[in-house]
């Protein structure tokens, strides 16, 4: 029970920090978020089908078949994809991120600075 | 048609295509557009062939890889996905048409690399989330069409579409994110991904995991009514469908359609009027939050300044009309937005092709809704204006006003019908008011004709596309009878979900054309030490 609990209030932890950053004004500070985010979805996807330690997701014959002596394997199929897809994801975005600072001039999320710095922007 | 395969032929055959393109376009670059013409107008054909086989009122489900329902992918065809099949194909057939026409500049697929794989895997996207029948294939295939748009609206650069991009990327993967929670919280409680044995298990839930598939089903709804354009979630959508190139802009006109289709099914089949204690979930959400979209999208719509800027509020509107047509929730009321949905697709697709014609003709004023010089073509162009902006706001003959009309007669049975009366007509005139605004500011006070260029003239396959779009409006309107009947029909196998469950899960696995077993030796499991 106590690792369950440890790890809900990290996700939540994590999740919370992720959402917080994610809302904030700066490319960079978003992509944090979004990458904090993935990490947080793709340890709970895996906390679906909960925690059991050294429980083979694979039938083996010297295990009496039932249930309890097996993890989900679904979850760990799942949580694979999302991995993938978010890691791709974040690559893109930096690489959006990174063109668009470099014809904007700005790491703002709208390309500029609010309140008459226009196009100029900051330069980094 | 006997062949069982013919269902997944929509997904793969975008897939071939898609992948043969990547190598094509290095290769023989010249090969790269008739082959993604052909095998987009293949698809159409396909897409045809099925919703042949769907109009006999069968649920065809299709197990992938063999695996029987609950344990493997299914894919299901029903009356509503071959209907989106059929209106994906004709989309994307007038969109990659326009795309490879013209010269120079205006030829858009010439802009950047990759239009055409970036095309087929987004039509492959598209036709995979119609089909499948399983909730996480369905968050794949969502990936899949989304991260093809990613390119798709990239295409031709400058800092506009960058910074465009990232609000859409960033929202979009914060939206897949909420989708995985979604997702795996309903698998945590049900064991299932399969949607029809997930609406078997959320209606026979015990009361203390029913909030929480309760929960998961509105985040669900939020992932939806992001792709879909929902009041507090479309503020990406003018600026995005605004910046993409034209064709692009067009196909993204049934990338919205997903997320209706995706509530349309989920909150009818697992979270609608059978599902238990998941039942009516989206009921008291919808209607109220579309009223809220379609008013806005009216006045987003009249405080446009320029054509796309127009039409991304148009195609907000729409969905917040099909959202209310579907949140009230009889048979209906789905039925009449099943119709407005073929005709709000075709015709914001129309406009957006339209509008690049439009800002061709008028050089540096673009499609600015200031007067300006406007080329040879105004008389023409401007006559297409006019038929498109009588489908869009819902004005006779055409079929828009029909959807309009089954929408107001079916809604006033229902709890809402003064507030859909005032809302709808509301809005529908106060886009009249803006069309009517944007045409006058556009096509009738051009001081001077500008010195024509070659981008300037439609070529003649452009308006091939074009006009295929403008015949497909028209057809609408003309075999609006047989139409109105096959949607109706397809609300009402909807809002039935026995039939679909029942071939979902029924469906037997093919059995083996050879013990394959015995001829690779030994039984599973036994030939280890």
């Amino acid at each position: 029970m106590t690792i369950e609990l440890l790890l809900s209030a990290g996700l939540g932890v994590v999740t919370a920090a992720g959402v917080w950053l994610l809302l904030r004004a700066r490319v960079f500070d978003v992509i944090v978020g979004l990458t904090l985010l993935s990490y947080a979805v793709n340890v709970f996807i895996f906390l679906t089908g909960r925690l059991r330690i050294g429980r083979p997701p694979i039938v083996d014959d010297r295990l009496a078949p039932t249930l309890a002596n097996y993890a989900d394997p679904l979850p760990q199929a799942l949580v694979l994809t999302a991995i993938v897809i978010s890691f791709a994801m974040t690559a893109l975005i930096l690489v959006i991120a990174l063109r668009a600072n470099a014809e904007t001039g700005s790491d703002h999320v709208d390309g500029a600075e609010p309140g008459g710095a226009g196009e100029q922007g900051r330069q980094r | 048609m006997t062949w069982p395969h013919w269902i997944i032929v929509p997904v793969v055959l975008p897939l071939l295509c898609g992948a043969a393109l990547l190598l094509l376009e290095r290769l023989r670059p010249a090969l790269a557009a008739p082959l993604s013409v052909a095998a987009t107008a293949a698809h159409l054909l396909v897409a045809i062939g099925l919703a042949a086989q769907a109009a006999d009122g069968t649920v065809r489900a299709y197990l992938l890889g063999n695996w029987s329902a609950p344990f493997g992918i299914a894919l299901a065809l029903d009356r509503l996905s071959a209907l989106l099949l059929v209106l994906t194909g004709v989309v994307a057939l007038a969109a990659v048409t326009y795309a490879v026409a013209g010269e120079g500049r205006s030829r858009v697929d010439r802009l950047g690399p990759h239009f055409h794989a970036l095309f087929q895997f987004q039509l492959m996207g598209l036709s995979g989330a119609f089909l499948t029948a399983d909730l996480f294939n369905l968050f794949v295939f969502f990936e899949v069409l989304l991260i093809a748009s990613y390119g798709l609206l990239l295409h031709g650069a400058g800092a506009a579409r960058l910074r465009a991009a990232i609000h859409y990327v960033s929202f979009n993967l914060t939206g897949s994110a909420l989708f995985l929670i979604a997702v795996s919280a309903l698998y945590g409680i049900t064991g299932t991904l399969n949607m029809a044995d997930l609406a078997q298990r959320v209606a026979q839930l015990p009361p203390d995991s029913a909030l929480l598939a309760r929960s998961a089903g509105l985040l669900l709804l939020v992932v939806f009514c992001v792709k879909a354009a929902l009041l507090p979630l479309y503020f990406w959508l003018p600026a995005t469908y605004g910046a993409a190139t034209a064709p692009v802009a067009a196909l993204f006109a049934i990338m919205t359609k997903v997320g209706v289709y995706a509530v349309a099914r989920m909150y009818t089949l697992v979270f609608g009027a059978d599902g238990g204690p998941g039942a009516h979930l989206a009921q008291p959400w919808l209607p109220v939050l579309a009223l809220g979209t379609i008013a806005l999208a009216a006045i987003g719509a009249m405080a446009a300044r320029d054509l796309r800027g127009l039409i991304g509020y148009l195609v907000i509107g729409s969905a917040g009309t099909l959202l209310l047509a579907l949140g009230l929730g009889s048979r209906e009321t789905v039925a009449a937005a099943l119709f407005y949905l073929v005709n709000s697709t075709l015709v914001v697709a129309a406009l957006y092709l339209l509008a690049d014609r439009i800002g061709a003709q008028r050089g540096a004023h673009g499609d600015a809704l200031a007067p300006g010089p406007f080329g040879p073509e105004r008389s023409l162009l401007g006559a297409a204006y006019l038929l498109a902006a009588i489908a869009v706001c819902g004005l006779p003959p055409l079929a828009g006003f029909l959807g309009k009309a089954l929408l107001l007669a079916a809604a006033r049975d229902t709890g809402y019908a003064a507030w859909v009366w005032v809302v709808v007509l509301g809005s529908g005139l106060a886009i009249i008011i803006s069309l009517a605004r944007a045409g006058s500011r556009i096509f009738w006070k051009p001081y001077q004709p500008p010195a024509p260029t070659a981008a300037m003239a439609t070529s003649s396959v452009q308006a091939v596309a074009l006009g295929g779009l403008f015949v497909a409006l028209l057809a609408n309107t003309a075999l609006a009878g047989p139409l109105a009947r096959f949607t109706g029909a397809a609300a009402q196998q909807l809002l039935e979900r026995r039939p679909y469950i029942d071939a979902v899960l029924g469906a037997r696995p093919v059995p083996p054309a050879m013990p394959i077993r015995e001829v690779l030796g030994g039984k599973p499991g036994k030939d280890r030490p």
